[in-house]
Order: C-alpha cells, then sequence, then structure tokens
C-alpha cells in the first residue's frame, strides 16, 4: 500500500513539475522570480526592462522535482510487496 | 549729417554687440541633469555563461555632464551607477552578485565614469558621435577607458517629459566591454561559469532646465 503511495505520487510530482514548466513557456535557462518588460520612453527613444514579479521555472527546477520524484520512487523500495496470505 | 552718421554707426556696433552676446549665449555649455524622475535610465550588463547568459540591469542612475551642442569635444561630466540598484532575474544570481565575492555593493555603492576627453568627434544634425575617453572605477578600482559614444541633443523637449518644465534634453548611448578580472572581481576565478569580459550599455538622458 505504501510502496503504491510513494510511487504515485513521484509520478505525480514529476507530471505537475513539467506540466508546470511547459505551460511557464519551457525556461531553458535559470528559474526566476522577477522577468523584464520593455518600456520605452516616447521622447527619448530609451527603453528600460522593468522587472516584474512573476515565477518562470526553469531547469533547475525540473531537475529538483526529478531528484524528489527518484526519492520518492527510491524510498518505495524500502518497502516489502505485500505477501499473499496462505 | 555728421551727428546722425554718428548716431546709425553707434546704434549698428550696438546691434552687432548684441548678434555677438546672443549667439554666445545659444551656444553657451549646458549641465545636464541625470536623475531621472521617469525611471528609463539604465545601464545594462552581460555575461556569457554556459546555461544561459548572466544579463540584467541598474537603474539608479545619477551624474551631470555639460555639453555644449556647438562645441561637443569640450564635454565634461560625470555619470554614477549604485551598485545595489544592479538586478538579475534569479534570486540567488542576484544575492550573489552583490555579495562581497563579486560586486560588494554594501562597501562600493558606486560604479562611476568621468569623462577625459572626446576625440573623433562628428556631428550630424542632433546627433554627436565621438570616442570617449575617461576614468572608469568600479570595486574601488580606476581605470582609463575609451568607448564609442553617441549623443542626441533635444532642443526644447524637456516640457514633452516634465509638463511646465522648459529646458533641453540630452540623451547619451555608449556600448562597451570590460574584463571583471581588470576590476578585482574574482580575478582567474570561475571562467568557466561566467566570462571574464562583461558587455555595458548605457542608455541615459539628462535634463537642463531653463
Amino acid at each position: 500500500m505504501r510502496k503504491s503511495l510513494l510511487r504515485a505520487l513521484a509520478a505525480i510530482l514529476i507530471v505537475a513539475a513539467a506540466g508546470m514548466w511547459l505551460a511557464a513557456g519551457a525556461n531553458r535557462g535559470w528559474s526566476k522570480t522577477s522577468v523584464p518588460v520593455k518600456r520605452t520612453d516616447e521622447v527619448t527613444g530609451l527603453t528600460v526592462d522593468d522587472y516584474q514579479k512573476r515565477f518562470v521555472p526553469g531547469i533547475d527546477f525540473l531537475g529538483a522535482a526529478l531528484l524528489g520524484s527518484g526519492i520518492l520512487a527510491g524510498a518505495s523500495f524500502l518497502f516489502r510487496a505485500n505477501q499473499p496470505q496462505t | 549729417m555728421t551727428n546722425h552718421t554718428t548716431h546709425m554707426k553707434t546704434k549698428g556696433y550696438l546691434l552687432l554687440a548684441l548678434a555677438c552676446l546672443s549667439s554666445a549665449a545659444l551656444a553657451a555649455p549646458e549641465t545636464f541633469d541625470f536623475k531621472d524622475p521617469k525611471g528609463v535610465n539604465n545601464a545594462t550588463f552581460k555575461l556569457d555563461a554556459p546555461l544561459e547568459a548572466l544579463s540584467g540591469n541598474a537603474t539608479g542612475i545619477s551624474g551631470t555632464v555639460t555639453f555644449d551642442p556647438a562645441a561637443p569635444a569640450a564635454t565634461t561630466g560625470k555619470i554614477v551607477v549604485a551598485s545595489s540598484s544592479m538586478h538579475v532575474g534569479n534570486p540567488m544570481q542576484q544575492q550573489h552578485m552583490l555579495s562581497d565575492k563579486w560586486m560588494d555593493a554594501a562597501k562600493f555603492p558606486d560604479i562611476s565614469f568621468e569623462v577625459k576627453e572626446l576625440k573623433n568627434v562628428k556631428t550630424t544634425g542632433d546627433v554627436t558621435t565621438a570616442d570617449i575617453t575617461g576614468t572608469f572605477t568600479l570595486k574601488g578600482i580606476s581605470k582609463e577607458i575609451t568607448a564609442p559614444v553617441k549623443f542626441t541633443y533635444l532642443k526644447d523637449k524637456l516640457s514633452q517629459r516634465v509638463p511646465n518644465q522648459k529646458g533641453d534634453l540630452l540623451v547619451i548611448r555608449s556600448t562597451f566591454n570590460i574584463k571583471r578580472s581588470d576590476f578585482g572581481i574574482m580575478p582567474g576565478q570561475m571562467e568557466e561559469k561566467v566570462s571574464d569580459t562583461i558587455e555595458l550599455t548605457l542608455s541615459i538622458a539628462g535634463a537642463s532646465p531653463q
């Protein structure tokens, strides 16, 4: 029972993390907590990147999810499979 | 008749003197303040790295530049960037960048460039390009550097940015490279993770109210 639960959690974790990463634009760089948004001054023609708070998961986020998932899946092997009752 | 001629001559000299004075006043150097109420002034930085380039900007710009559109080669001034205003999107990189190992923003709050001289000055209309030489100070180390610069003089345009404020604007743009090892930023270390070369781009506008 515990074995199945841990394996299910591992699968949910990796699928959820991959889904979140894809939905946020599949950023192949590092995770970010703020993203640049361009603003142009019409009089001078200068452009500035204003940083707005937004979480964008990167490959480190995927890596952490994969690690967590691996730990959960690995822990499931610590439990014995239920022996059929005789 | 003689009196009339003398009177006309005096009037002529007076007009000439006035014309000279007014043209001198028009060509007078102006001092531009680069503290921007619109928050558009910025300096961007970019360092190559294996996964993705480390890039960000700094918006804490101040300083003054004295610029004469009739004699741009005589430009003087100093631009200061607050180290603490440097920003990158990743919080861990942000923390490392401002720490004592990299920028040491607490101990060295200012990055500055002070103009020494301009060479190869070319003016077309409101735009002047030149090679600017000056003292660049970063992390307490000063070095003389030369960089290409572009000045755009926008006469009477200040009121379009700041209502009810007459005056002129000066836009300065420059892109140049420095080496972090020249300024004591982790010299010879972690070059496989973050390049030694830093590309800097300055995009700033100063105001000269009248």
